[in-house]
């Protein structure tokens, strides 16, 4: 009945009980906080089987934010730990829970902030910039972020029931298979990422589609904002890359679950095929991240300097060309794997390579901003805090793409601090600057300036004094994971600042997090009434703020780029009635059940619980089965009910 | 906050935190920096050369991105103002060239780099090579010396001046074999042969590790690799031979994970490295060998 679960499983050591608190109060309290302010109805209603884009939108960005927190927390356990454990034994955690607090918080971080972060933005505001009234597939919408959010409870279920993997975020075997890993957490990471990244796969799937065919009429491609490209070349990256995850962690699930010898180290098994696969999956990943980001500063840096894009043709022939050459470096994760110099020659090359079209970007940015008229808002901060960051670690990248330099650099804290200086100042920064940017078309109001830049200034100086100390500590030889360091080899002090340096961080974070606070209670003299907050160039500022539930009264005509732009320019506000009826997707709680059913499959292969299988495949059939026959899935927002929306959002 | 204080504050924080990171490494070792190894001289030299090729273009885009920056203001109304200049093609050229040409330079320093220091590759040298077979133990670090018939855990000695050819596998989950202060590292895996060519010119102690996540007590897989003059090497070979042996029985004692416990030797060898290797039979790969050519072994 139970498979392999035991109350041994509930039972953990008191650090691990302090999680296990955490996580299950939390839990009580919001149910508890639910059901006194009776919102269980509302929130069902309006939020958790809604369909529209900009809801799930917001709700991805919640999800997001909830789990910066915990792998956040994970980054602050693993600097005290590091800070604090000066030789074998010392410290206030064991080497196996702090081998899985360093896998938790890779894992989190990628999959579940950063992935989770870029969709919010997506779903809020890529619908709007292409003057569409919704996704291309509303529901399967639902289904994807439901799917993403219970990878992300599965994994957080680990803390509480059993234990995550101890292998690091990639899981590399032989250590995640069951002779080094006889536990249950590599298995809960193995179907956390499995039932996320399906939620992922159909996400791309739904806005490729998106992309292609629901364009306003007159927006060809070369017209689509770079955001849109940039969305474009990052869906078809997933496209092509999460399968290969997918196939890859199903590999290793038959070797642990039923004997087979994939990558096991006897029996034919090969552990140098999981590396090459995840890291084809892996390097991708890093552009699907970061691509966007991009596209967010090509945005705002227009915007904010008062000019047009510079060189909008280089801009997306760089983004796919990034996109094509992503796929042909994935061996630099591992050039000390003992390729011989021919191959390992040519992947650095290759990745050599990438930095062409990155640099066009950068200089494209800078000839935007040359004879404008730049504004120094809280996203314009973000994006100068991303230039300067992000050349350092675009050197310390083309730096590791040497091979004979990696050797001595790889699995380094200077390469631990190459990637976050990539996904921070990169990846984590553009999203940043995307959220303040569009913050008043997603909420309706806008943010309180001065904690923003207070929030900038402190994540700068917090991330320059935690990581550079890593740098160092890399060039001193010291490599990463380690739960202790000896006292004779000089890295503990460096150590004691990067703990500063996170926690200054952590003071950032929890002043954005005041700052959303301090905003919404001021939301009323910070209402975005004209929908045009910052002098927008993009059809997202035509409409209201924050969207009707149909985005646009009428769909916009593009005649260029900058379609807005040159909307304000011919004095048209594209808002004016008669209008007409629109017909919109009704709720579904189809997503909720698939993802329920999802969760207890995972479930139920991570404790051999084999009768759940049957039983949850079966249910998500028969939810897909009925569904299938509903036949009213559209209500019609009737044009009286327009009229009174925009009169009530544009008083004349 | 005036944009001159930030700045300025910025300024005297940033040299501050500078000044303190050099106080906090004052005398610590940069095993990357100042490597005593050929190879990790070698390998140092590219890293400062590819440092200095990519600051050809980074110092000027640094100070173009400030300048533009700063003139550019929202408040500086002096400054020329383009709403609706959007497109150049020279200008695009230009700078499609400048990171194209600069790359073309690092392919060439790569391409070169990449097979001179080639880890497969016999280091130059008068002397022949020492062998030297590393076996990755949970968690510690076993050392056979073929020619020898002796072995050790932890504590690896080399001859000075001598090139010292490394036969690298592993007993363990995957692990990495460097020695920052001699040179780069390489992967040692179960059931495969990886090779790594190292030399150390002057006698001293270096700290080697492993630098790939293997488990629990992976902090603790380091060893001290001693370089030594020949005398004081044979010195230790002899020393080394009282001990007992390294028997199919005494290593399977040393397979089971464990800490690292204390330096240990064995006067004769008779688990060999092949036998080691033989574990994962029925199918061995040999890295070291070129492609193609008995990648496979079928007992």
């Amino acid at each position: 009945m139970f498979g392999i679960l035991t109350s041994a499983a509930f039972i953990h050591g008191p650090i691990e009980t302090g999680g296990q608190l955490v996580v299950v109060l939390g839990g009580v309290s919001v149910l508890l906080l639910l059901t006194f302010t009776k919102r269980w109805k509302w929130l069902f209603r309006e939020w958790l089987m809604s369909l529209d884009a900009k809801k799930i939108g917001i709700m991805y960005l919640v999800l997001a934010g909830l789990m910066l927190v915990r792998g956040g927390i994970d980054a602050l356990m693993m600097r005290g730990q590091q800070a604090i454990a000066v030789g074998a034994g010392s410290g206030y955690l064991s080497p196996d829970h702090f081998a899985q607090v360093f896998s938790a918080h890779g894992v989190i971080m990628i999959f579940f902030v950063a992935m989770t972060f870029m969709f919010g933005l997506i779903n809020c505001i890529l619908p709007l910039q292409i003057g569409a009234r919704d996704v291309a597939f509303p529901l399967m919408n639902s289904i994807s972020f439901w799917l993403t959010a219970t990878g992300a409870i599965l994994l957080n279920l680990s803390l509480v029931v059993g234990e995550f993997a101890a292998t690091g975020w990639l899981a590399y075997p032989p250590l995640s298979e069951l002779a080094y890993s006889p536990g249950v957490g590599v298995d809960y990471y193995i179907w956390a990422l499995q039932i996320a990244g399906i939620g992922t796969l159909l996400a791309a799937v739904n806005f490729i589609v998106t992309i292609v065919k629901e364009r306003a009429p007159g927006m060809t491609l070369m017209r689509m904002p770079i955001f849109v490209w940039t969305v474009l070349a990052s869906m078809l990256l997933v496209l092509f890359a999460f399968p290969i995850l997918t196939g890859t962690l199903a590999m290793l699930s038959l070797d642990r679950a039923i004997g087979m010898h994939f990558f096991t180290t006897t029996l034919g098994g090969n552990a140098m095929m999981y590396v090459n696969l995840i890291w084809a999956w892996g390097h991708p990943e890093v552009y699907i991240l970061i691509l966007p980001a991009f596209g967010i500063f090509s945005e705002l840096v227009p915007v904010f300097s008062q000019k047009r894009l510079f060189g909008y043709t280089s801009m997306v022939v760089a983004t796919m060309v990034i996109t094509i050459l992503s796929f042909g470096v994935w061996v630099h994760h591992f050039f000390t794997m003992g390729a011989g110099a021919n191959v390992n020659a040519f992947f650095g090359i290759a990745t050599m390579a990438i930095a062409i079209p990155t640099g066009v970007k950068v200089f494209n940015w800078l000839f935007t901003m040359f004879r404008g008229r730049i504004r120094y808002t809280t996203p314009m901060l973000w994006f100068m805090g991303f230039l300067f960051t992000f050349i350092l670690g675009g050197m310390t990248g083309v730096l590791m793409s040497v091979p004979p330099v990696d050797f001595q650099l790889h699995n380094s804290l200077f390469l631990v601090a190459h990637f976050h200086n990539m996904v921070i100042g990169g990846v984590l920064f553009g999203y940043f600057a995307g959220l303040a940017y569009w913050f008043p078309k997603i909420f309706g109001f806008g943010l309180h300036e001065a904690l923003g830049k207070l929030a900038f200034w402190l994540w700068i100086v917090g991330f320059a004094v935690a990581f550079i100390p890593l740098y160092i500590l890399g060039l001193m030889g010291m490599t990463r994971r380690l739960d202790f360091v000896d006292a004779a080899s000089g890295y503990h002090p460096l150590l004691v600042v990067a703990l500063v340096g996170a926690c200054i961080i952590a003071l950032a974070v929890s002043v954005q997090f005041f700052h959303f606070l301090v905003s919404l209670r001021e939301r009323k003299h910070r209402k975005d009434s004209s929908g045009d907050y910052w002098g927008g160039r993009t059809l997202e500022w035509s409409t209201s703020s924050p969207a009707p539930l149909y985005n646009f009264a009428h769909i916009p005509h593009v005649h260029g780029r900058d379609a807005f732009w040159r909307m304000k320019e011919k004095g048209e506000s594209g808002r004016e009635g008669p209008y007409e009826d629109i017909m919109l997707p009704k709720n579904s709680a189809i997503g909720l059940f698939i993802a329920g059913f999802a969760f207890l499959f995972g479930f139920g292969m991570v404790w051999h619980m084999w009768w759940m299988l049957p039983v949850s495949l079966l249910g998500i059939f028969v939810t897909i089965l009925v569904r299938s026959f509903a036949t009213e899935t559209e209500y019609v927002v009737p044009a009286a009910v327009v009229a009174r929306t925009e009169a009530h959002h544009h008083p004349v | 906050m005036k944009p001159s204080h930030v700045v300025a504050l910025g300024g005297a924080g940033a040299v501050g935190f500078a000044l303190l990171l050099m106080l906090l490494t004052h005398g610590a070792g940069f095993p990357l920096l100042a490597p005593s190894g050929s190879v990790g001289i070698s390998e140092r030299d590219l890293m400062v050369r590819t440092v200095y090729l990519m600051l050809i273009v980074v110092i000027p885009v640094i100070i173009l991105a400030i300048f533009i920056a700063w003139h550019y203001r929202e408040g500086n109304t002096k400054a020329a103002y383009t709403p609706n200049w959007e497109h150049s093609k020279m200008e695009e050229f230009i700078w499609w060239s400048i990171p194209f040409e600069i790359v073309l330079v690092l392919s060439a320093v790569t391409w070169s780099g990449t097979h001179e220091l080639d880890p497969m590759k016999a280091l130059v040298s008068t002397q022949p090579p020492l062998t030297v077979q590393v076996v990755a133990l949970p968690w510690k670090w076993l050392f056979i010396y073929p020619e020898q018939g002796v072995a050790s855990v932890n504590e690896l000695a080399l001859p000075v001046n001598r090139p010292v050819e490394f036969r690298i596998t592993a007993d363990a989950p995957m692990n990495s074999f460097w020695i920052p202060a001699l040179g780069g590292q390489m992967y040692a895996m179960t059931g495969m042969t990886t090779m790594l060519h190292l030399m150390a010119p002057t006698a001293g102690n270096f700290t080697g590790r492993s630098a790939n996540y293997s488990g629990a007590e992976f902090a603790q897989m380091s060893f001290t690799a001693r370089a030594m003059d020949q005398s004081d090497f044979d010195a230790w070979v002899a020393q080394a031979k009282q001990a007992e042996a390294l028997s199919s029985g005494t290593y399977s004692s040393l397979r089971v994970p464990s800490d690292a416990g204390p330096v240990r030797y064995y006067g004769s060898v008779d688990m060999t490295f092949a036998d080691i290797l033989d574990l994962y039979m029925p199918m061995r790969m040999d890295m070291t060998m070129p492609m193609g050519s008995s990648m496979m072994h079928h007992p």
